[in-house]
């Protein structure tokens, strides 16, 4: 009796031994997730602190109506990281965008210090790297990213990349469309001006079944289409603002929702 | 008499119990060790998906660097070489040991090695580097590179799960008796496991 007793404790005590989970080596470097939980986290202080509640306000406004989360993160230092591994481990373990969907996007930023380069990344979950693939990360970089920082303009750079990932995830155009838009106009333009040409070449494309229509009859054809889009954006502009009411400035943000990062994304440096 | 006989119904009882706490236990143990091998196996695909995601891109790769003006042969037939014994080396996962790991892990390597010296090469080549298909393929190549080795990380992890459950007692037993072998590790290689650097 004692022993089938003393047995059983045995068995139990190895049972409990084994459920204990075992934990899995994750690098100690890497910063722990915010909390509360925020989208722009810039630990390097490379941006004001309103410019970071308006970039909060944005892509907290952009999870609450597509559920795909954008981080923006600067760290002052790698620690020894390629700048790839680093977001790409850091988005895995904040598990930045939706469980299953995986639709996170994280930009991460190193600003340049004396004798170091400042380095930037874009790394997609897997759910993303779809609708925006690598050479568009790195065209947002080149295009978007790069020059604003090299006048020092952080929150210029990040305000118009995010403008871009955000139609790029939403579908608004494509990356191929985006790629060519870009190589054409020569650096110059802004997003806003792409977005609205890509916009009138969709609305032609899908008027054009006609076939050789006049100038006249293009524009005339664009232009409702541009208005009903851009009141569908604003439309989702207030409903999210709405929805991030209730934490005040900048906050409401639900928090990460365990997103799954492959290393996919592109990476810059100036 | 009597007391006798509800002793041994007590102590049959009692066996009776042991007896199906066990196997309930060892069910829930085969499952879990049947789960943890799948997402071995699955995780294993997507490593598999990495590399081919780079052999796919090689052929256009190299068709862009022949392109420029007398391009040294040599480092791109090492590449083109490489590249077919590497496709050559697959791995069945549910037949995984030590040894073809070490093959496979080999001849990948040997890719790897072959890339990062014709991207040495390519150093010499300003007007290559500079035109917009190079730089566009550039970027493809990094990022396959991130790719492999963010799968190879994730299928350490896995196999590491589940190494450690079937090796640990009482779960060995139930592995043994169902003949669950360990998993290999992709092993880090001098030089190799770095993906070669394609910055310029």
């Amino acid at each position: 009796m004692i022993m089938i007793k003393r047995g059983l404790f045995l068995i139990s005590l190895s049972i409990l031994i084994c459920t204990s989970t075992i934990e899995s080596v994750f690098a100690q470097k890497i910063p722990d997730r915010p909390s509360p939980p925020r989208l722009v986290n810039d630990f390097a202080g490379m941006l004001k602190p309103e410019e970071v509640n308006m970039l909060e306000q944005k892509l907290v406004a952009f999870n609450d109506s597509t559920s795909t989360q954008i981080a923006i993160v600067t760290v002052s230092t790698l620690d020894g990281y390629d700048k790839s591994d680093y977001a790409q481990q850091l988005g895995q373990k904040w598990g930045v965008g939706q469980k299953g969907h995986n639709n996170g996007i994280l930009i991460l930023i190193k600003p340049n210090q004396s004798g170091s380069k400042g380095e930037v990344q874009i790394a997609t979950g897997y759910g993303v790297e779809g609708p925006i693939p690598d050479l568009t990360c790195a065209d947002i970089i080149d295009r978007e990213i790069l020059p604003a920082f090299r006048n020092g303009d952080y929150y210029g750079g990040l305000n118009k990349a995010t403008d871009v990932l955000m139609s790029l995830a939403r579908g608004e155009f494509s990356a191929s469309q985006y790629g060519h838009k870009a190589k054409k106009s020569s650096g110059k333009g802004s997003p806003i001006g792409f977005i609205i040409i890509i916009v009138i070449i969709i609305a032609v494309i899908s008027r054009g079944s006609s076939g050789g229509s006049n100038n006249k009859h293009i524009s005339t054809g664009g232009l409702p289409f541009w208005m009903l889009l851009g009141m569908m954006n604003s439309g989702r502009g207030s409903s999210g603002s709405w929805g991030g009411f209730s934490g005040g400035g900048g906050g409401g943000f639900g928090g990460f929702g365990g997103g799954s990062f492959g290393g996919g994304g592109a990476g810059g440096s100036w | 008499m009597k007391k006798g006989c509800l002793i041994s119904i007590i102590v049959v009882a009692f066996l009776a119990l042991i007896v199906l706490a066990v196997v309930l236990w060892g069910t829930k143990v085969y499952n879990g060790m049947v789960t943890m091998q799948e997402s071995v196996t699955s995780q294993w695909g997507n490593v598999e998906t990495a590399y081919q995601r780079r052999s796919d891109l090689i052929p256009n790769f190299v068709n862009t660097v022949k392109g420029a003006a007398n391009f040294e042969q040599t480092t791109l037939t090492q590449v083109i070489e490489a590249r077919s014994k590497a496709t050559s080396v697959t791995i069945d996962p549910t037949k995984m040991t030590a040894a073809n790991m070490q093959q496979f892990q080999q001849a990948q390597g040997q890719l790897s090695s072959a890339l990062s010296r014709l991207m040495v090469v390519v150093e010499q080549y300003p007007q290559l580097k500079a035109t917009q298909n190079f730089r566009d393929l550039q970027v493809e190549l990094e990022g396959t590179e991130n790719r492999i080795s963010v799968e190879r990380k994730k299928f350490n992890d896995v196999a590491l799960t589940y190494n450690t459950y079937i090796r640990r007692f009482p779960q060995s037993f139930l592995a043994g008796m169902f003949s669950f072998q360990s998993k290999p590790y992709f092993e880090a290689e001098k030089g190799a496991e770095k993906a070669p650097e394609v910055k310029f």
